[in-house]
């Protein structure tokens, strides 16, 4: 709502209040305003003129020489070449000395050697934007009605010495979308009454309007009240110039002082009006019911709309005449040649305005209103407004009586201007709320700031709240009002009072957090990408099993329309972007969610689950002096989820081969953890396809994802102390040729299984492949460490075991001991 | 023999006067010391000697030893510093050189923002509550006092998956599914940090994905004045301990009454800077007093309980704290950018 600070003036005494600080007075109580702005742009020295004289340029086809009485002595000589200047204008004058926009100054000068003694301004000259101005008035220089002051200040005459403040309301405060709203709020901020205008209205009583229209609401339609006026002989012209400037000010296009009239009103009591021409509803009949599914209609912008039944128009007992609370209609438009008109004023269903303006993408200075409900005391202040300016300004004679019916009684009740609500709050209240200790009077001084009449039994308050707070419908409502007021910066700072309660992270918290930061420990960076994706990257890695992907029912584009099931395409394009600039060493990781989709997506939520995706592709370590870089293999990663999981007690790790698309066959594993009995699966980790790899112009890329809820399980906290060994280990290593496909962990669990509790540990120090070995072989060397805890054991007791394991490896693989 | 012992002692020690090296030093030895030098030669002729002379003797012989012994000690001392010098000159590094540094790894500012104000409000007794991304409508609105089709709906404009399932617009549907969860008990103290979807298009302070934090807290008397008490104290030891804050009206549907949360600009102390627009304050928390309809709605009778709530853009945040000016950079990953927090 753009305020002009002029017109609140009309309402509230603004002596000696300065714009900017009233505008930081508005903000810090409740509405922010976004800017004041004055509307002379820095004018000065531009006064009203006559023009006495117009003659060609002698040497210019396209400019004319005036004569310009501008009330002083002299008339003054101006050049001018607009094509729609001429004697007997009335016309703004930049005299010399005078600062137009842009800081631009008007000299004395010649043009084609005849002198000009200043410039005769168009409204674009003088800072109107284009938006608010006819076609002539964009063509030419801006012609001034006849009665305009010869000889005094134009800014002022223009309302250009205006200043402008922008309310940004939130959406509680539509009561602000009327100069009177905004009039109440700034009289409560300064302590000041509110002067309202006194309507007179003289009828014509020869006619009633009820023996000319009949007004109707149809059973369901979700019209509450509809009021009707009749004005007969009006003259369709511009409207007077302080209207236009106002208008002007408020963001509206002046068009004709009837629907000037009617944007005027709408503006000063937040009441939208509609003017019908009167001869052009052709039935003597107002019928407000629902539109008809596929009803065409035309609306005032010229535009064809095809209407539901969920919209509301207004009809002329057949065709619809407006689009209820939105827009009017083309065929029933106001024009020059009008000469009788219906003025509307209505109230209809908030939801219902809304729902049609979203629909249609139509949205209107009364579609605004309507949304959030106008005030239903000034339904018929407003038209009766209204009709008084139509008689004053535009000639119009106001046939007796107002044509009116209501949805129900109740609102028949609520058009009264008397009806106000009730509400009930104790001093105790309000001050247990804020933390406040305000005093009965304290409270009775903001209630009457406000002009809500209220009365004191005991410590309780009884307050009307008048029809205009639409806001204020409960007890804490009036708290807030109370706060605002006496204002928020007086509130004191407290502690709470309550029970103390032991802050603390829960035990996956804490895990999600040492993974994370043993993973930035281990030099990787921690990333987060974008839930919103394509469907086509997702495909490269598809869904496990029948979940289903989470796709937006109206997506703002093609590229953020469907939920990940997936992190490792946004690392993916992160790796990528990063190699763009030629950071080609990449070693990221994200902890997120991915969207499942599940079979009932209609009325369950997907299933999501929170992922760690890691990526890592160049070099183990950042390019050093002594030596060339080493490209990462699948080892270098592998190593890195060990140390990880070790750092987080993760024991009892399967690792098989595994395929999975969009990964390298040869390369990937499933990793799963034992979890009490059983066994989850914690995720896949591997290399990147090497198709996938060239489309992506990656070198060998190594990613995994990993089910972070699995981890937290399979996480240990906490440390049991092992009692060191006591007794001396025997160490026997042996190297087995094994064919390829022999899992070397396979190896390991079966050599487990045959020396039993004698063993305490084995590791591979060796892979060795060769021709000479066979085909599809390799030698895997094996390092056993042999010990107890309880005794020192002998060598002939672990040969006997050492030896007899391998004979049963062969057997079992056919793993041949290596001389 | 006598004669003999000494005059050896003296050729040893002329002789090693001019041994130059370890390897001329060892010749000596051998040639005066060896199993066939020249004291053994000399000490084979002690069988002849008296009863009398002998110890005399081989009290001498053990002194021309020990001369010989220590003067090649000594000799071989040096020879060995010598050595040691070299070596020590031939391994000098240039120190100057870069060492074999691993990457130090980072976390995403963002997720060190919420780290830090988690821990500020777990210190103040809040435990941190979490909750899914993608909501019913019901958690997201309807029990956040926003009904269908209430206008104050367009201030959220929202990412649909169904009539009844959208991608969360703020973390509060987690309050009220904690507040369910809680059956009417109390105190509820909360914070919820998680990612927020909305319909904006990307730019340089719009993001469609972003991070807030939101508090809850309900007991019996809580007062507006907590929740500006708590709040100065989180700013204070966030931002530090001359932060102030200013609280201005403002409107949530699921807050009354609501406030916008202005601080001490950070960037200059409140002496109006260009990131302040010269106020000194930012603006960087919502804030209110819990709506006496969520409470209802949540199971919490409303005249028994009150209730406050607050959240903050971790985005915005982060952006004041570092001086970040584009709120994409959170989003695109480059490494220049999050290495950069590596010594937060
Ligand atoms: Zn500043």
């Amino acid at each position: 709502m753009n305020v002009s600070f002029q017109w609140l003036q009309d309402y509230v005494d603004l002596n000696g209040v300065d714009p900017k600080e009233l505008a930081e007075k508005i903000t810090r109580s409740g509405i922010e305003v976004d800017s004041v702005k004055a509307r002379s742009e820095g004018i000065s020295g531009v006064v009203i003129g006559h023009v006495v004289e117009r003659e060609k340029h002698p040497d210019a086809d396209k400019l004319s020489v005036t004569k310009v009485d501008v009330g002083g002595p002299e008339l003054l000589q101006i050049v001018c070449g607009a094509s729609n200047v001429a004697a007997g204008q009335n016309v703004p004058i930049a005299m010399i000395g005078a600062v137009l926009p842009g800081d631009f100054k008007i000299k004395k000068s010649k043009l084609r050697g005849v002198e000009s003694q200043g410039m005769i301004c168009s409204a674009n000259e003088l800072g109107i934007p284009e938006k608010f101005l006819s076609k002539t008035q964009k063509e030419g220089i801006l012609v001034l009605p006849a009665d305009a002051p010869i000889g005094s200040d134009a800014l002022e005459y223009l309302g250009l010495n205006d200043q402008v403040l922008e309310f940004d309301l939130t959406p509680n405060r539509s009561d602000c979308l009327s100069m009177w709203g905004c009039a109440f709020e700034v009289a409560a901020l300064l302590e000041k009454p509110v002067k309202l205008p006194h309507v007179v209205i003289h009828e014509d009583t020869t006619e009633r309007a009820s023996d000319l229209i009949q007004v109707s609401i149809e059973d369901a339609a979700p019209c509450l009240h509809y009021s009707a006026r009749i004005i007969r002989d009006v003259v369709v012209k511009p409207s007077p110039q302080w209207m236009q400037n106002r208008l002007v000010a408020a963001g509206i296009r002046p068009i004709s002082n009837v629907v000037d009239i009617t944007n005027y009103v709408l503006l000063e009591y937040g009441q939208p009006l509609h003017a019908f021409d009167l001869s052009k509803l052709k039935h003597g009949e107002i019928n407000v019911r629902y539109a008809r599914s596929g009803e065409a209609f035309v609306t005032l912008d010229g535009v064809t709309r095809e209407l539901d039944e969920s919209m509301m128009v207004i009809s002329d007992g057949f065709d619809a005449v407006a689009l209820g609370g939105v827009m009017g209609g083309q065929d029933t438009e106001v024009n020059e040649s009008t000469n009788q008109i219906l003025l509307e004023s209505a109230r209809f269903d908030g939801g219902t305005v809304r729902l049609t303006s979203k629909k249609l993408g139509l949205r209107s200075e009364s579609s605004v209103r309507f949304e959030k409900e106008v005030d239903p005391a000034r339904v018929r202040l407003a038209l009766d407004r209204a009709a008084a300016l139509l008689a004053q300004y535009a000639g119009g004679r106001v046939i007796s009586g107002v044509v009116e019916t209501f949805k129900d009684e109740n609102d028949r009740v609520l058009a009264d201007v008397d009806s106000a609500r009730r509400i009930h709050i104790s001093n105790e209240k309000i001050n247990l709320t804020l933390g406040t200790n305000l005093s009965s009077d304290e409270i009775a001084v903001i209630w009457s700031r406000l002009q809500f009449k209220a009365e004191l039994h005991g410590e309780h308050w009884e307050v009307c709240v008048p029809s205009r707070r639409n806001d204020i419908r409960l007890a804490i409502d009036l708290i807030e009002e109370v706060a605002r007021l006496y204002g928020y910066d007086r509130i004191p700072t407290s502690f709470i009072v309550g029970k103390t309660t032991t802050g603390a992270l829960t035990n996956e918290q804490i895990i999600r957090r040492r993974l994370r930061g043993q993973l930035a420990a281990q030099g990787w960076h921690e990333v987060l990408t974008y839930s919103l994706t394509e469907p086509k990257t997702m495909q490269a890695f598809p869904v496990a099993g029948k979940h289903g992907v989470v796709t937006l029912a109206m997506p703002m584009s093609e590229e953020r329309s469907v939920l990940r099931h997936s992190i490792i395409p946004a690392l993916i394009e992160a790796a990528q972007y990063n190699r763009n600039r030629q950071l080609d060493d990449v070693r990221i990781f994200e902890v997120g969610h991915v969207f499942l989709g599940t079979e009932n997506a209609n009325n369950a939520l997907p299933n999501e689950q929170l992922m760690l995706g890691l990526l890592w592709t160049g070099s183990k370590s950042p390019r050093h002096w002594s030596g060339k870089p080493q490209a990462i293999d699948f080892f270098d990663f592998k190593g890195q989820l060990e140390t990880l999981f070790e750092k987080l007690g993760l024991t009892g790790l399967i690792w098989e081969s595994s395929v999975r698309e969009g990964f390298h066959p040869g390369r990937t594993a499933q990793v799963s953890v034992k979890i009490g009995e059983g066994v989850d699966v914690l995720g896949t980790i591997g290399q990147l396809h090497p198709d996938q790899q060239r489309a992506m112009d990656l070198s060998d890329t190594y990613v995994a994802e990993l089910s972070v809820s699995v981890v937290v399980e399979a996480a240990r906290r906490g440390v049991q102390f092992q009692a060191l060994p006591k007794y001396p280990a025997i160490s026997r290593d042996m190297a087995l040729v094994l064919d390829r496909s022999v899992s070397v962990d396979t190896v390991i669990r079966e050599t487990k299984a045959l020396v039993g509790d004698l063993v305490e540990s084995i590791r591979v120090f060796d892979v060795y492949e060769d021709e000479k070995l066979g085909r599809d072989k390799r030698s895997v060397a094996f390092s056993l460490l042999y010990r107890v805890p309880e005794r020192t054991l002998t060598d002939e007791e672990v040969s006997q075991r050492h030896f007899g394991m391998v004979e049963k490896l062969n057997e079992r693989f056919g793993a041949v001991l290596r001389a | 023999m006598k004669e003999r012992l000494v005059s050896l002692q003296n050729a040893a020690l002329a002789e090693l006067e001019d041994v130059a090296n370890p390897q001329e030093l060892n010749e000596v030895r051998v040639q005066y010391l060896g199993k066939k030098g020249a004291l053994t030669e000399i000490l084979r002729g002690m069988g002849q000697l008296s009863a009398e002379e002998r110890p005399v003797i081989g009290q001498l012989a053990n002194d021309v030893r020990a001369a010989i012994e220590g003067a090649l000690a000594e000799l071989q001392t040096k020879f060995d510093a010598e050595e040691t010098n070299r070596r020590l000159a031939q391994e000098k590094i240039d120190v100057t050189l870069a060492g074999r540094a691993p990457e130090t790894g980072t976390l995403h500012p963002l997720n060190w923002v919420i780290q830090q104000v988690e821990d500020i409000f777990v210190g103040m007794g809040y435990i941190v509550a979490e909750g899914p991304e993608v909501e019913r409508d019901y958690y997201n609105f309807e029990a956040l006092n926003l009904p269908k089709n209430h206008p104050a709906r367009d201030m959220q404009d929202s990412f649909y998956i169904t009539d009844e399932i959208l991608l969360r617009t703020h973390t509060s549907p987690v309050q009220v599914r904690t507040m369910e969860k809680m059956h009417g008990e109390v105190p509820v103290k909360i914070i919820c940090p998680g990612k927020v979807y909305r319909r904006d298009n990307d730019d340089a302070t719009h993001s469609h994905m972003f991070t807030q934090i939101e508090g809850l807290v309900i007991d019996k008397n809580v007062r507006m004045s907590d929740l500006k008490g708590t709040l100065l104290q989180f700013v204070q030891e966030m931002f530090g301990p001359e932060t102030q804050i200013r609280l201005r009206p403002s409107f949530f549907p699921f807050t009354e009454p609501s406030a916008e949360v202005d601080v001490t600009c950070c960037m200059c102390k409140g002496n109006g800077c260009r990131v302040c627009k010269q106020s000194g304050w930012l603006e960087i928390l919502g804030s209110g007093m819990v709506h006496p309809r969520v409470l209802e709605m949540a199971g919490y009778d409303p005249n028994e309980y009150t209730g406050f709530a607050f959240g903050m853009g971790v985005e915005r945040i982060a952006m004041l704290k570092y001086g970040v000016d584009d709120i994409r950079h959170f989003y695109t990953n480059d490494l220049r950018f999050l290495r950069q927090f590596a010594h937060d």
